[in-house]
This record gives structure tokens, C-alpha cells and sequence, in this order.
């Protein structure tokens, strides 16, 4: 998934859209924007972030599973497999990007890229209601999906890539 | 000056504002485990050395508390799950990567081993003990005739045991504080302190006091120089470890750490053991309690700063 920061306003229109989605209980969220004003007054920047799981490559969260619950799955998308998890927290302290979290119900709860969705083939809740269209999600194996050819044209950053977990999330700067 | 404001919407909870998933459960578990590792591992050792007449507490009568603290330690582990139901999902799977998968299944070899060498030794405490069964008391006697097997076991396992409860941490680069190898002996080497601290209180040999309180010594520089050790390799590292490093160099863990961990669970105690050694009366507990109050709060604090201790994004 790719995520235009210079096109996002921050409006959160994401966060309910995948609140309602996927009936995440109420105080907690799989997606957030993080808002970085970085600078020397009065030359500042603001960057705005849709942030949400990495889906890394390299899962600390997989490897660190005591059950096997969290695993790979289709397209490299990590889910959590709810009634294989104990509840250990043990994900949730080695997610560098803390993007997990205890669900009421007692398992671990994270972003599942609406991998429910993509396999009938829709775009994830957050990407399909976004008002300014920021966000860019597909096949990144394929070199002629969108989010393929705009990873080329476009400078992109990942988050924290020096923790070595090779996230799939890209931040178009 | 240039700033740098963060402001993120998410607000989970155990999450935000600060990592603080791990409650108390988790660093008791490892102190209990810690302890319970450190008391079998004596127990083999001086087994395998031929020494059990010796040490007689240390081989025989202290390792009885191991499985009580096992077992308390598995209550609050259990505790901490949030999908209590589903715990023996962890007995489905063995996973090579997970320190906690290793972790389970040390347990599930140390917990009844200690067991069976209380039941080993029961009769050293309750000469009238009873087992009333005719195939107990055979399967006793032939786990006396395999002694030396088992006694090898448990030192390994044992020393498994009191390591990876310092893996488990070390294995999460996400927390920069428990990112360091240094943790794996340096919980161990507690646990084996704690261990020896027991044996001292609950032995009534003179000569085996003294052993044990010399083992303790050499085991609390061995925690010292490795705390050193931990702190020279944090400030040498990338900036997260540094602002690891700081939270015990001024930090909001500074007093806690260095006046709780090494000033009253290891130098105290150890003056206070040297001191005995040449020859000074001092009250026993004294010194034992300090190592095992160390030892406790070594857990807590480790568990508690390491949740605070992130990567900056």
C-alpha cells in the first residue's frame, strides 16, 4: 500500500471507514493519522500519515508468535489467526510500529489490509472512501498495478526501516 | 531552534500514551522462574559432582521449593493471557523463533522434574512420609537409580530455563532496552544468585554457608560487571539504545535501578556476605533477603522500562 502524505488532509475519513468495516470495538483502532510538524518557526512542515500494520516481510510479530497464530498470508498480508491466539502480548511488544492491540474478546487485533474484501475483489475499507484519494493499494508484484507504477514515479519513504522488518506500507513524500 | 511535534490520533488501550501491556504477572513469573532455575541448577550440579552428602540443602531440601515456585510462576503467567481459554494452543506447536514456544516447553520439562525430585527427597524432611502406593514408591526408587540422568537434565534445562527468560526479552528489537544479548546471563546469573541466597537461609552447615555464600559473591560481580557491560554497549549503539541507556542515567528509572537493584540487591549483599566470610556475625536473612528483593525488582524495572523504551518515527 502506498499513501500519498502530500495528498492527505487528515480527515480520518480512514479510521471509521475501517472502524465500521470491521466492526473494531469502540475506543480502539486499527488505522490512525499521525500528524509531524517538523521545523523552525516560521518555516514549517506538516506532514499527515494514514498510518496502519506494516505487513512487514520480515515480521517480528510472526516470528515472536508462541502458537503460530500470527502468520503470512495471501499477498504477504500478516494476520492473526483469533482462535489460535492465547493472548500472550508478546506480538504486541515486538511490533515496532505498535500497531497491535488486545481485542476485548481477548486475542490480538490489527489491520488485516481488508483482505476480505480484496479477495472479492474491492480496495480495502480506508483506501476506498478516501475523499482525496491518497491511497494506493495492489499487487506489489505486479509491475503494472497502480501502486507498482507510482513507486516508480514518486520519492517514498518507509517508517523506521533500520528495525529491519521490511514494512509494505510506502509514504509517498 | 527546530521541533518536532507528533501528534497521533490512536489511542489504544495498554498501548498509548506508553507501551504497558506487561503487568506485574510477567516479571514475577520470571523472578519465580528465575529462582526456581537457580535452585535445580545447584541441585544437579552437586549432584553431578558427587557432593550431595555435603551440600545437603542445596541438593536436597531447597530444590523442594522449586516446584512451588514453578507452579506459582505458571499461575501468573496464565494470568497474563487475555485468551486464557486457548493456553494450550501452546502445546499444538513447537516454533523454532519463539523464545515463549522454547519457554513453554522448558517449563513442560522443568516443572514435573522438579516435582519428581521433591518427591525424590521428601522423606530427607518427613522421614514417616507415606507414599501409600507400591508403584510410587518403585517409581521413586527408580528414578534414585537414575540420579546422575536426571541431575543432567535439570542442569541443562534449568540453565535453558534461567536464560530465556532474558532471550524472551532480548529477542524484541522493537524495545530498544531489551535489544541486547547482555540480558540472557544477566537473568540468569540473578536467578543463580537467588538460588544461592536460599540455600544460604535455609542451610544449617556451616561449611556448606560458606560455599554458598562465596558462589553468591562471585555470582553478584558477575551481575555487576555485566550490568557494566549492558550500559557500555547501549552507549556505544544507535541513538534509540542511547535513550534506553538514559532512562537508568537520569532517567525516571535512575533511582529505583541503581538504589534498589545494585545498591541494595547486589553491593549491600555482597558486603554483607564478604563481611560474614571473614569472620563478622551478621544476621543471615539479612543479606539473603537484599538478593532476593534485588532480584525482584531487577524483573520489574527491566519489564517496566523496556515498555517505555521505543523507536522514534
Amino acid at each position: 500500500m502506498a499513501i500519498d502524505t502530500k495528498k492527505c488532509v487528515g480527515c480520518c475519513d480512514c479510521v471509521v471507514a475501517c472502524q465500521t468495516e470491521n466492526d473494531v470495538p469502540i475506543g480502539y483502532c486499527r488505522d490512525w493519522v499521525v500528524e509531524v510538524m517538523d521545523g523552525t518557526y516560521p518555516q514549517l512542515e506538516m506532514e499527515l500519515r494514514s498510518e496502519r500494520c506494516n505487513h512487514c516481510e520480515n515480521s517480528p510479530c510472526v516470528r515472536c508468535c508462541p502458537t503460530g497464530a500470527s502468520h503470512y498470508s495471501e499477498g504477504g498480508t500478516v494476520l492473526v489467526t483469533k482462535n489460535e491466539c492465547i493472548g500472550c502480548s508478546a506480538c504486541i511488544t515486538s511490533c515496532p510500529y505498535d500497531a497491535r492491540f488486545v481485542h476485548p474478546e481477548g486475542y490480538v487485533d490489527k489491520c488485516t489490509f481488508c483482505l476480505h474484501r480484496v479477495k472479492k475483489g474491492m480496495q480495502p475499507a480506508c483506501v476506498s472512501v478516501c475523499p482525496t484519494k491518497c491511497m494506493y493499494f495492489g499487487d506489489l508484484d505486479d509491475p503494472r498495478s497502480e501502486v507498482s507504477q507510482i513507486l516508480k514515479k514518486r520519492k517514498y519513504k518507509t517508517l523506521i526501516p533500520e528495525a529491519g522488518t521490511k514494512p509494505h506500507l510506502y509514504f509517498l513524500i | 531552534m527546530r521541533e518536532e511535534v507528533i501528534i497521533s490520533g490512536r489511542n489504544n488501550p495498554l498501548i498509548d500514551p506508553q507501551l504497558h501491556v506487561w503487568h506485574w504477572e510477567i516479571p514475577t513469573y520470571l523472578f519465580l522462574g528465575g529462582l526456581a532455575a537457580g535452585l535445580l541448577f545447584f541441585a544437579a550440579l552437586y549432584t553431578i559432582r558427587n557432593k550431595d552428602e555435603e551440600y545437603k540443602t542445596a541438593v536436597r531440601i531447597a530444590p523442594m521449593l522449586a516446584p512451588i515456585a514453578l507452579v506459582l510462576g505458571l499461575v501468573a503467567l496464565f494470568l497474563d493471557l487475555h485468551n486464557k481459554l486457548y493456553f494450550w494452543r501452546l502445546y499444538t506447536t513447537i516454533r523454532l523463533e519463539s523464545p515463549m514456544s522454547w519457554g513453554a516447553w522448558t517449563l513442560m520439562v522443568v516443572t514435573p522434574l522438579s516435582m519428581i525430585w521433591t518427591a525424590m527427597h521428601i522423606k530427607d524432611i518427613f522421614p514417616k512420609w507415606n507414599w501409600k502406593f507400591d508403584v510410587i514408591e518403585e517409581l521413586i526408587e527408580f528414578f534414585h537409580k537414575h540420579k546422575r540422568t536426571l541431575a543432567w537434565i535439570m542442569l541443562i534445562s534449568s540453565a535453558i530455563l534461567g536464560i530465556y527468560t532474558g532471550i524472551l526479552f532480548s529477542a524484541f528489537n522493537a524495545r530498544p532496552l531489551w535489544n541486547t544479548s547482555i540480558l540472557g546471563p544477566l537473568f540468569l546469573a540473578s536467578g543463580l544468585s537467588a538460588g544461592a541466597a536460599v540455600v544460604i537461609w535455609m542451610s544449617k552447615n556451616h561449611a556448606e554457608r560458606k560455599r554458598f555464600a562465596q558462589l553468591d559473591l562471585m555470582i553478584i560481580g558477575i551481575e555487576l560487571f555485566l550490568i557494566i557491560h549492558m550500559f557500555m554497549g547501549f552507549l556505544a549503539s544507535t541513538q534509540v539504545q542511547i535513550d534506553a541507556a538514559n532512562l537508568f542515567l537520569g532517567g525516571e528509572y535512575t533511582a529505583p535501578f541503581w538504589i534498589f537493584v545494585v545498591f541494595l540487591g547486589m553491593i549491600v549483599p555482597a558486603i554483607l556476605e564478604g563481611m560474614e566470610l571473614k569472620g563478622f556475625k551478621i544476621p543471615v536473612a539479612i543479606p539473603v533477603v537484599l538478593v532476593l528483593f534485588g532480584s525482584v525488582m531487577l524483573r520489574f524495572i527491566i519489564a517496566y522500562a523496556g515498555q517505555a523504551s521505543r523507536w522514534l518515527y
